[in-house]
This record gives C-alpha cells, structure tokens and sequence, in this order.
C-alpha cells in the first residue's frame, strides 16, 4: 500500500519544504484505511515547549524535520517496517544531537509529564473508565499518583543520579582516579500494556528520560481510550521530535521489533515476551520483560482476620478486579482455617462492593470479551463449578465478574496451571503452612508472593525459600509502592527492573572511566620481563606491600 | 558424574541429565549457604595457588603466552577477585535496608539478594582461565549451581580446566563440559536461570536467541574495535609504551579490549610511529617472531585470518612496520599500518591479532566522528593532558569502558563494572557486579496488621479521594483534615 506516486512526493517535499505538509495531507486523506488509526504521534505546530531553538544545526534540523513530516504522514497508512526504519532513523538522528542528553532536557521532559498528568487528570481517569470502568479513587492511586510521585522523584533525584560514581582504585593502577559514569543507551522501545495502560506507560518512559534517550512508546491497543488518549497527549507536552508514539497491534508492533533499538522495555506476558527477546537478539538489544505470574498468598492462622482479608481484597479485586500482574493468583492457607477466611473475606467484601457486587461502581470490568470468555471457560471447566463458594455470577453484556471464591480446585485445572488475572481466586488448603512452600516452588517463579503471619521464623523461612519478583509479608502488592524497592520478575515473571533509581539504571550504561596521568610510569610491567616483575606480583598477591615497594624500586632482592 | 560424560557424546539426554542433577542439588538449598560459597571460593584460591605452574604451562602450550603475562593477566587478576569475592561476600549477601513510601506506612523494606539457580557459562578462548573462572567465581558468591564450559580452541586449558576443578570444587554443584559447537548447542537447548557468554557477536546472537526460549536473562562479554586517540601533547614514551603494552603484551593483540587501532592527527603520525618502533624494539628485541616474551597467534584459522586481513588489496602497501609472520609457528610480528582504506576489512572487522592500523585525521576532534560512525566498542582510550578533551570524550564516546592516558587497565579495578554496550555486549561483571550478575534483586516489604487505615479499601468516597490527594501533594494540614470526619473533603 505504498504508491510510487507517494515516495516521488515526498521527494519533491525536500525541494518545496513549506509547501510539504499541505501536499501531503491532500495527498495522504485519500490513502486512508479504514482500519488503521495507527501512526506515530503528529508533528504539530510547536507547542509551549519547543526546544527547537536547541538545535542549531540549521540543515540538519530541517532535514531532521523533512524526515518527520515524511513519518507523519505515513499514520495514515499502515505502519509497517519501513515507517519502522524511518522512525527510529529519526529519533537516532535527534539522539546523536545530543540534546536528550542534557540536564535541561530532561528536566523539561518530566515537568513536561508531571503538569500533564496534573492538566489531564479528567482525560485520564475518563479513558480508564471507558476501557476498564475502573472506579475514580482506584484509577487516581494507582495510576495518577504513583505515576505522578515517580515523577516528582526523578526530578528532585536527577541531578544526583547523573552524578558520576567515584569507585576506590587499585594498587595496580596507582596513581589513578576511577569513576562510573551513567550514559544514555540511545532509541529505546517501550511497549506497554492494557491493565495499567497510563502507568505502565508512563512509568517506563520517566525511566528512559531520565536517562537521556529517546523513546518510542507503543501502547496496547486492548486498552483504546488510552493507547489514543495517550497518543494525543504526550506530542502536546513533551519534545516530539524525540519521544513518539506509535498506535497499533500485532503488525505494528512486529516492525517495530524489526527494528535495532539500544533497549526494548516489555510489559506484558511471556508468550509474547519470548518473541520480544527472540527479535532483540537479532540486534544485540538488551530487553526488560515485565511479566506476571501465579502470585500466592500464604495465610497463617494467627493473622488479625480481620486486616488480611481486607488487604487480600484490596490486592485482588481493588486491583482492577485482578487484572494486575501482581496482584494475588490463589491463597493457600491451612484446611482448619480454611472456613474463617472464606467467612471473613465475605464479609469484607459485602463491606467493600456492597451485596451485590455487579453493580458496585468500585470495581473495575473485565477488558474485553476475549478476555471475558477465558475467564468463564475457567470456571466452566469440569468439576470447578462445584468449588465456588462465594460470587460465580457474570453477566457478558456488561463484561463483569463478581468476586468469586473457590475451595479446593483441582491441582491440574486451568485455574491452578494458568495465570488468572481477573476475579477468580482459588483458596487451596494444605495440612500445615509448611506444605504452601512445596506448591509454590512446584510452579514457574511469579512476580510476587505474599505471606500473611505473625511468626517470624515462618516469615524468614518464607523469605528465604520463595522465590518470586518480590514479596510482601501482613500485605499484598504494596511493594511496588516503595521507590527504593526494585520491581521486576525473576525467571518466568520477567528480567530487569524499574522503579525509582532502578528505572534510570535500567535505561542507562554504566561506563567504566579510569582517568591516569602520564607520571610516575614504572616500567615494572611491560616486557622484556624481569624476575623482578613476576616477584612484585607475588608480594602483591600475598599483600604484603611493604615488599612490592622494596622490590618495584631495586631495594630488596627479587 | 563429570567423568562419566566424557566418555561417551555429550548429547541433548546427557545435558538433561546434568542440569536436572544441577537443579536437584540447588533446590536441596546447599548452595545458598554462607559456608558452601565460602568453601567454593577457598577451593577455587587455592587451586589457583597450587596448580599455577599447571595453569602456566597450560597457557604456554595454547598460546605460548608468556609466563608473567600468564602470572598477571591470569593468576593474579583470578586471585585477587576470588580474594575480593571472599572479602566482600558477607556483606553482599546482607539485605538492603531501604526507606519505605509514605503509602506503605508503617512499614520497613529490604532488598534480598538470591541467587539465580542454575547457570552456564560460556567462556573464550583467549584467556582462557581467566574468562572462565572469573565468572564462575560470581555465579558461586551470589549461591548458584554451575556448568562451565570452556572453549575448546584452547584444548590444553579446557582439559586441565576440566581436570582441576572437580579435585578442588562441590562436584555434584559445579561442573565442567567440555566440547565445541556441538556440546554448546546441546546445551543452549536447555533451561538455565543465567547464560553468561564471553566470545564474538555471531554466537552473541545465537546465545541470546536460544535464551529467549526458555526466559533466561543473559550476559554477553564481546568485543569491538576499540580505538585509541592520541593527542600531540602527550609524554610520547609512555604513552607508546602503554599502547604497546596494551596491544601486543596482552596476548598479542587477541584481546577484547586492546587497542584495534589509533587515531591521530596527520603531524603527529610520524613521531608516535618512531615512539611505538622503539618501544617495541626495547620489548622484544630486534626479532620479535624469536621473543619469549609475546604470544603466538591460537590457531592456523585465525593465523590465515589475520593474513587475509594484511594482504588486502590496497592494505600491505600501509605497512610501516612489521609484517612478517611464521606460519610454522604461527606467529606474526608486531604490525603497523599508515591509513589503510577506509573500507578495509582490518578497518571494519575487529581485528584480534598484532596489526594496529594508524588511522590519521586533520585534528584530533575528527576521531570522533570516526568512532561515532563504528559500532559502540567495549573499550574506547584516549591520551591526552588537555582536560577539556578528557571531558569530551568522556561524554561523547560510548562504550564499555574508558581508560584516558592508559590501555586495559581499568578492568583491573574491581569497583568498575566490566562489560559492553550496543554491540560489545550485554551486562557486566568483576568485583561486586559479579554477584550482581548472577543475583536476584528480590523487593520485601514487611508490614504488621496494626495501624491499618482502612482510606485504600473499597467503598471509595470523595473523603478518600482527597486524603490521598493530600498525601501526594505532602499536604499535611490537607491530610489530616481529610482523616478527621468533621471536616468536609
């Protein structure tokens, strides 16, 4: 779907410059799809936060933008590898510039995100509505505020988080001064997901400007509202020549993984995850690869009831109805204590959602209805239904689930083999808590596991034996709260992590800098070598350092 | 169990064999222990310390690698990170205390430092023991089990490899397998929780793409053209005596992060390629193919390599110094070519032997552009006393690492990270990055059922709302007025 006609105008565009944009949008209008409202973010007239006046080489900037208008005009066709290529040529060239190195840009760029998210509030809140119905207070914690402190603490960290690192030197390289220095790592890729579609956006894109580079953000189309919302906002507030970003699905996302980025940062599954690495090895590209998981929670029996069933229902429905990553797959707790729990998370949850949970406005939908069939084929699997306890309505024209609780699925059910991710939650009892660690450890790795007890010895052991991306003892998903805690998967849930000064590292090159100067050169170390030399290594090996002196200058016998 | 697979093909069942074995023996717990990790590391000094003559010997044979190049490069950098790892390793393990969100109070946050599981290791030819133990040594301190396998283009040092550590190392956790491509197939088939690759870009890729099958995060230690830059205003004897050092007394030339070639400008050619003569005269003699003090080229592959590199159209005509070679004993003297074509390939491939193209430019500020034109390479060096150019090529030049005014030896400071950029690699090591490497950073938040303000629980209210607007902005008055019910949210 690309005429020759098109490739001859754009040329003639590089002779006519002021003439381009009209002849292309005239010319563009007919190419238009139906089905695509893809693209990459428009060029549009510069807005308050132009940093054009940053670019001083005049010809490379006009051609730079010559090169934009040609990717502008190309949303209103299918994306494909060769819009790809055209972009990331782009955004490198803009990144050799230099600019989204300086301080002054990158403090821009995150005032830029922090008054947008303080601007666009409603905007947001009301696209989360429209593709998850995510009630106002929910979709404000955990999207608006968080996403607006992470950006708070980029701002007042940077400077400090671009500092060199001093790093002590060895006796080998005496006299010398060492330093780590955070580099930018170039054009990354952010490809971000639907359950969490403004901050598991936005989160990441704060990470790699902070860093310096610049970045292509590929929302999921699951979410709409906010893949389209998001594709209108950022061009208005933030640098546009080097933060895009670019609608679409599978075709878009396959060029663009076509492409040699300096980083891909993937939040999602792992199906899609392995073929996200599987095309980034092709270039050499380092990737993130934010995955999910079964996430457990394991209950005690000395626990205050009370607080844990209100914390496992705020990690599992108050999370987007269990559309989180992290939030709690299935619980395990004792075959005794089994009841009480059930009982207490009733009652709570009667509290939080009211008696009929459907139509309660604090809960979020279910995404779609792909998603919504996956979820009922769960529970109409064989033998499941007769394990509900608690909820099991679902009504498809409204896309909602309520809170449904399950006793004692069996262990090789979809519900027990396949992540959740939605309102289904699983309790299996075990004879003692002991038993929880083997089931846990029989599955992949997930994201995050949580215990609730009030022993120690059982919380140490739990720390010490499960693995998982994190963990939160007496609580559920508020880990990832906390800044200075990396957030990230291990093995099946995912590598790398961000958050905090982990999303600067994250999109930075730590580059070893050894600085010497041309004094006090002992030839000791260069050949022809000398009995002497393999004798100061000895010494040196041996610590003894009084010897490396006597024998590196003649005094003492080799 | 190591012996019995070297008796027969080491196939896709045997590698099963091995990591379910590895696996079972990391689950049993054994390798997480303070004491297991520290007992490895003694295991692996001592080794070092006992068998050096053998470690010596090996490396004379594989590369004639000279026996203090072989003490420094190999024994004493393995020795002094097994030292650091036993020095620092009580207090890598201890968990981070970090200070938790005002969201999550009242509470207390740690990071937890577990090991990874079951690892593979992939290591090169080039120093071969070093490059094979120096990761091992990481994967040990941060509590894996270990496959090693070493490279089988250095088979004096792979077998010696695989006989010495299992006299000396917890064989049911540590093992060694080796083999060539085959082998290294079979086993990038299977699942690991780490593969940590030292070697080319080629088998970079592979690595990476049989990892993303199974999930596996991966290090990949490469290479590059490694460029030097050479002002006019610099003490011309050790700087040539540094470049020197740092090209053909290390290994000669079959370095990752020696110097590919040099830039200068045009008036200082001339001068620094005297320098470089006598220095290279004063460190191997008047006939270096006879000097005991110089490695040989490994292998009659990479020896017709080099050849093919020289004897380029349009490249032997550059030669100002040396190129001579003995394929007998395959070895090729020091080479220095004057501004061979840009399109050359000893221009464009990564060189990996003793020829050192001179690549000249008007001022020294056009190397930029060269080297911003190459692929980001694992180690970029620059001499020079004026600070202004230090602070430039600093900020300009990506790569791995940077040394100014010296060749290689910032990977001898343990507290800089060791590993490439772009195409020079993935990841980095030495020191406590080398725990780093092989850890999980795992993220715990302790929290009591006490103090537990129900504003984050569902039914929402605009009370709520305001409350945790409040707690954004740090608006304490706001807060409090939002707690209290009396006032209106």
């Amino acid at each position: 779907m690309k005429p020759i006609q098109y490739y001859s105008l754009l040329v003639m565009g590089t002779f006519a410059a002021p003439m381009t944009s009209f002849s292309f949008f005239s010319c563009s209008t007919v190419l238009v799809l139906p089905h695509t409202s893809v693209g990459i973010t428009r060029d549009r007239s510069l807005g308050r936060r132009s940093f054009r006046s940053r670019i001083r080489t005049g010809v490379a900037s006009l051609y730079l933008h010559l090169l934009s208008i040609m990717a502008e005009e190309e949303k209103r066709e299918v994306f494909d590898a060769n819009d790809a290529a055209l972009l990331v040529k782009e955004l490198r060239g803009h990144f050799k510039l230099g600019k989204t190195k300086s301080y002054e840009w990158r403090v821009a760029q995150l005032k830029g995100i922090s008054e947008m998210i303080v601007e666009k509030e409603k905007e947001i809140i009301m696209a989360l509505q429209q593709d998850l119905s995510k009630p106002e207070t929910e979709a404000f914690v955990s999207e608006i505020l968080l996403t607006k402190s992470s950006c708070e603490l980029a701002l007042k960290s940077l400077q400090s988080w671009m500092n060199p690192e001093k790093v002590k030197t060895s006796i080998m390289t005496f006299p010398s001064s060492a330093e780590v220095v955070s580099e930018p790592l170039g054009v990354v890729l952010i490809i971000s997901t639907w359950n969490y579609p403004f901050s598991l956006s936005i989160e990441p894109v704060i990470g790699a400007i902070a860093a310096g580079n610049a970045v292509v953000l590929k929302p999921s189309e699951v979410a709409s509202a906010m893949s389209k919302l998001l594709a209108d906002l950022l061009p208005q507030y933030l640098d546009k020549m080097t933060i895009r970003v670019v609608e679409g699905s599978v075709p878009e996302t396959t060029a663009l993984l076509e492409q040699k980025w300096d980083k891909i940062f993937y939040t999602g599954n792992g199906r899609v995850g392995r073929i996200v690495m599987a095309a980034a090895a092709k270039h050499l590209t380092p990737v993130v690869l934010e995955l999910g998981g079964k996430c457990p929670a394991v209950v005690d029996s000395d626990v205050d009831i009370q607080v844990t069933a209100r914390r496992i229902i705020a990690g599992k429905w108050a999370c987007n109805n269990g559309q989180a990553c992290i939030s709690v797959d299935h619980i395990i707790t004792s075959k005794d204590f089994a009841p009480k729990l059930i009982d207490a998370l009733r009652t709570e949850l009667e509290r939080s959602f009211g008696k009929d949970p459907m139509q309660s406005k604090d809960i979020s939908r279910i995404v779609n209805l792909h998603h919504f069939r996956r979820l009922t084929k769960l529970l109409d699997e064989d033998g499941i239904s007769s394990k509900i306890v608690l909820g099991g309505q679902t009504d498809e024209q409204d896309l909602k689930i309520a809170p449904t609780i399950l006793l004692d699925v069996p262990e090789d059910s979809l519900l027990m083999t396949e992540e959740i991710f939605g309102p289904l939650l699983p309790i299996v009892t075990v004879d003692a808590l002991e038993g929880s660690f083997d089931l846990i450890l029989s599955k992949p790795k997930p994201l995050a596991a949580c215990l609730f007890s009030n022993d120690e010895e059982l919380q140490k052991k739990f720390i010490e034996n499960i693995s998982a991306g994190g963990i939160t003892i007496n609580d559920a998903v508020l880990h990832l709260t906390v800044p200075g805690l990396p957030f990230g998967g291990v093995g099946d849930s995912g590598m790398g992590a961000y958050h905090g000064k982990f999303s600067f590292d994250t999109f930075s090159h730590k580059k070893a800098v050894l600085h010497r100067s041309f004094t006090g050169d002992s030839t000791l170390r260069y050949p022809p070598y000398e009995t002497r030399y393999l004798s100061v290594l000895k010494a040196l090996m041996n610590r003894n350092f009084l010897r490396v002196i006597l024998v590196a200058s003649g005094l003492s016998k080799p | 169990m190591m012996a019995d697979e070297k008796q027969g093909v080491f196939d896709t069942s045997r590698a099963e064999l091995l990591v379910k074995e590895l696996r079972e023996q990391f689950d049993s717990g054994k390798t997480k222990s303070y004491a297991w990790r520290v007992s490895q590391l003694k295991a692996i000094l001592k080794m070092v310390d006992e068998r050096e003559d053998e470690i010596v010997e090996a490396l004379r044979k594989d590369l004639s690698k000279p026996k203090a190049e072989a003490s420094m490069n190999e024994i004493y950098l393995l020795k002094s990170s097994c030292q650091c790892a036993l020095k620092g390793l009580k207090k890598w393990m201890k968990p981070k205390r970090v200070i938790p969100s005002i969201l999550a109070l009242p509470s207390s946050s740690e990071i937890v430092s577990e090991p990874l599981g079951v690892v593979l290791v992939i290591s090169a030819w080039n120093y071969p023991f070093l490059l094979s133990i120096d990761p091992v040594i990481g994967a040990i301190a941060a509590g894996n089990a270990v496959v090693l396998k070493p490279s089988e283009v250095a088979p004096v040092s792979s077998k010696l490899l695989a006989d010495l550590l299992p006299q000396y190392v917890d064989n049911s956790a540590i093992g060694v397998v080796e083999g060539g491509k085959h082998e290294t197939t079979v086993l990038l088939e299977q699942k690991w929780d780490k593969i940590f690759y030292t070697g080319n870009s080629r088998i970079g890729r592979i690595v990476m793409s049989a990892a993303a099958k199974h999930l596996t995060p991966v290090a990949l230690e490469l290479g590059g053209k490694c460029p030097a830059v050479v002002d006019s205003n610099v003490d011309l004897q050790v700087a040539a005596r540094r470049i020197v050092a740092g090209k053909w007394a290390c290994n000669n030339g079959q370095t990752c992060v020696d110097v590919d070639y040099v830039i200068t400008t045009k008036n200082f050619a001339p001068k620094l390629i005297d320098a470089l003569r006598v220095q290279l005269e004063r460190f191997f003699g008047e006939d270096p193919l006879n000097s005991k003090d110089m490695s040989r080229i490994i292998n009659l592959n990479h020896f017709t390599r080099l050849k093919k590199l020289l004897h380029e159209e349009g490249v032997s005509s550059k030669i100002v110094l040396g190129g001579h070679a003995d394929e007998e004993q395959l070895k090729m003297a020091p080479t220095i070519l004057l501004d061979p074509p840009e399109d050359s390939l000893v221009m464009k491939e990564e060189i990996f032997g003793p020829l050192l193209p001179i690549v000249t430019v008007d001022t020294v500020d056009d190397s930029f552009g060269l080297i911003l034109s190459k692929p980001k390479p694992l180690a970029a060096y620059l001499f020079t006393n004026d600070k202004k150019l230090k602070k430039k090529f600093v900020d300009t030049i990506s790569a791995g690492g940077v040394a100014i005014n010296d060749t290689l030896l910032h990977l001898t400071v343990s507290g800089l990270p060791f590993g490439g950029v772009g195409e020079s690699g993935i990841g980095a090591y030495h020191g406590k990055f080398s725990f780093d490497a092989f850890s999980h950073k795992k993220a715990v938040l302790y929290r009591c059922f006490f103090a537990d303000i129900p504003i984050r629980y569902p039914p929402y209210s605009a009370r709520k709302l305001s409350m945790f607007n409040a707690v954004t902005s740090l608006n304490l008055i706001g807060l409090i007025q939002a707690a209290i019910p009396c006032f209106k949210a």
